[in-house]
């Protein structure tokens, strides 16, 4: 099983890419999405998870989109946590895939 | 002026406040999104440019009217975007807004919030990679984006053709739809289904759409387990046919949902008696056939009332407000009740055969969760730990289970694990679903994030 040729992220866009485009960094890397993603969106277009599970350290990358689950907190480099799937992501964000425990 | 308040600016909302304000009352309605349309007719944020037709297919016109209707009650109510209510107490709700936390007075209070999609855990469900079917909708609709370049959908009910249908549509190389319900079902169901008309039509539309382009569409399976590939993601499916042979099925990702569960832990909080829905497998608040609780001034709507879909949520959005009208004295709301009961009552029959016949809940599947399977993604609680409370703690009932397990005190509040839980706890203790009672709802519903707390207004 298996395939290949993943692109980077778990997500994919499928439309409206024509969105002015921002910078953020993710655990130090600088990355790049558009105008009007979600931070989850942000993040898992460039990466294939999220966060890290507090009691086993697996990887976890979201779940319900909608607000409903809690598991898409990250935190921001100034101890800030959000809520990945229902904040919008803003230009110069500092966002850490570690440590955050939803507030 | 007495305060009145819709929670939930979905199809339900909508039509309640278009209602409320054409009797001349000003509502405030309060939604956690940042624009009104609910789950079905969710918007994109404004820089997105879509055409209607490519986001909502079929449903464009409704959408768009939603949207319309909405947008046109702007300077008729008080419209609390972005703002979650986290606690009811008494008659006063506590909301984390844009701006800070609030508490506001409620004389007459309209629940419509909602549902999410009923979860059944499987190995490897954790994995990231693995959504919910609603969250794979969400990510098309809200995001433009798919959950991955090649998904599986896999459970049962309607939605699971429809998100699968909207991601072929999209240009999404889609694996496989898996259904849990077997095609007799659906077949015995017919008679019932047709009773749907245009709806039947449109599910069907579906189905023959991804047969043609070549799908794999399979019925009666059993979902086994995701596989995770070398880097810990998704790498593929493994499922039993309906004749138990195993299949596997390479994917990216993978969308699962079991059909609904209403959002009713606001309606808890505000001490509306709750009875158990055989056919949803849900205890859901009780309302009097015309959508008033049993708590003054406490009206129900939509498909946190009970999941009955969006057509069937506009309806019962109206219900609540009229009921809610009439009980101030409006005479000529006792003309809309009736109207709007019998186009509901004419819908009951379709939905029935939808839930219950068509596309039946595979509470087995839920029961039989292996032992190391967990089952809380919150706090890593397994199905063997909430059946150890049972054998070894003597737990009959959820909320026992709860404390001994920590198995939904963690910050979903059991909205994903419920379902199973209860259904695994039912079948340890050899009871029916509804004796194992139900999660009690506790604040915070949604969390609060801390600054509230330290503002002061959370005590
Ligand atoms: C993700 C998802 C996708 C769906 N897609 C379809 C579809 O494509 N076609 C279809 O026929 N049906 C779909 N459904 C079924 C859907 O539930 C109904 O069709 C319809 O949206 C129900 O309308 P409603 O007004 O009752 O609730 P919703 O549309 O769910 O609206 C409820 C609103 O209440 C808000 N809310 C809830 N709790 C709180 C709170 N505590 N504080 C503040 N706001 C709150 C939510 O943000 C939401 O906007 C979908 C359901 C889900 C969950
Ligand atoms: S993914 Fe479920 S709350 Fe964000």
């Amino acid at each position: 099983m298996g395939l290949a040729g993943h692109s980077q992220g778990q997500l994919r866009r499928v439309a409206a890419t024509d969105r002015p485009r921002i910078a953020f960094t993710l655990d130090g890397a600088l990355l790049e999405a558009l105008e009007g993603d979600t931070i989850l969106t942000a993040i898992l277009t460039n990466s294939r998870y999220l966060r890290r599970f507090e009691f086993n350290g697996e990887p976890r990358a979201g779940f319900c989109l909608m607000g409903a689950c809690q598991d898409c907190w990250v935190r921001q480099s100034d101890g800030m946590a959000l809520r990945a799937c229902t904040t919008l992501i803003e230009s110069g964000m500092t966002l850490l895939t570690r440590g955050a425990d939803g507030g | 002026m007495p305060s009145t308040v819709i929670v939930g600016a979905g199809p339900a909302g909508v039509r309640a406040a278009e209602t409320l304000v054409q009797a001349g009352i000003r509502p405030t309605v309060i939604d956690e999104a940042s624009i009104s349309g609910g789950q079905i007719y969710r918007r994109p944020p404004s820089v997105f440019r879509r055409d209607p037709n490519a986001l909502y297919g079929f449903e464009a016109k409704r959408a768009g009217d939603q949207h319309r209707t909405f947008d046109n009650l702007r300077d008729q109510v008080d419209y609390w975007p972005n703002a979650a209510v986290w606690s009811a107490q008494g008659r006063t709700l506590s909301v984390v807004t844009e701006t800070g936390p609030k508490e506001l007075r409620w004389d007459r209070l309209i629940l419509a919030t909602g549902a999410m999609d009923r979860v059944v855990p499987f190995a490897g469900w954790t994995l990231p990679g693995v959504y919910t079917l609603g969250g794979a909708q969400v990510a098309l609709k809200y995001q433009a984006c798919a959950i991955g370049e090649h998904p599986v959908f896999i459970g049962t009910g309607p939605l699971l053709y429809l998100a699968a249908y909207q991601y072929a549509a999209a240009g999404v190389d889609v694996r496989a739809v898996l259904d849990t319900a077997p095609f007799a079902a659906k077949c015995r169901a017919l008679p019932g289904l047709m009773s749907g008309g245009r709806t039947f039509l449109k599910g069907l539309y579906y189905v023959l759409r991804l047969r043609a382009r070549g799908i794999q569409l399979a019925a009666g399976i059993r979902p086994v387990a995701v596989n995770p590939g070398p880097d810990g993601t998704v790498s593929g499916v493994v499922w039993h046919d309906r004749r138990g042979r195993e299949k596997r099925t390479a994917c990216d990702a993978l969308a699962a949902g079991f059909g609904l569960r209403s959002e009713t832990q606001l309606a808890d909080l505000c001490g509306v008696s709750f009875v158990f829905d055989p056919v949803q497998r849900q205890w859901l608040p009780s309302q009097d056939g015309e959508g008033r609780a049993d708590i003054e001034g406490v009206y129900l709507a939509g498909d946190g009332a009970a999941v009955k879909g969006a057509d069937a949520a506009e309806l019962s959005g109206a219900r609540a407000a009229h009921a809610l009208l009439y009980d101030l004295g409006r005479a000529e709301s006792a003309r809309e009740l009736k109207a709007l009961n019998r186009r509901l009552a004419r819908s009951e029959r379709f939905r029935r055969s939808l839930e219950a016949g068509a596309f039946p809940f595979p509470a087995d599947l839920a029961a039989g969760a292996a032992d190391d399977l967990m089952i809380c993604r919150c706090e890593a609680v397994t199905a063997g730990e909430l059946r150890k409370s049972v054998c070894e703690l003597k737990a009959t009932e959820l909320n026992r289970a709860k404390a001994f397990t920590r198995l939904g005190m963690g910050r979903c509040q059991g909205r994903v694990c419920g379902p199973a839980a209860a259904e695994i706890l039912a079948e340890s203790l050899g009871v029916p679903l509804e004796a194992v009672g139900r999660l009690r709802g506790q604040a915070p519903v949604k969390p609060v994030p801390m600054t509230a707390f330290l503002d002061g207004a959370v005590s």
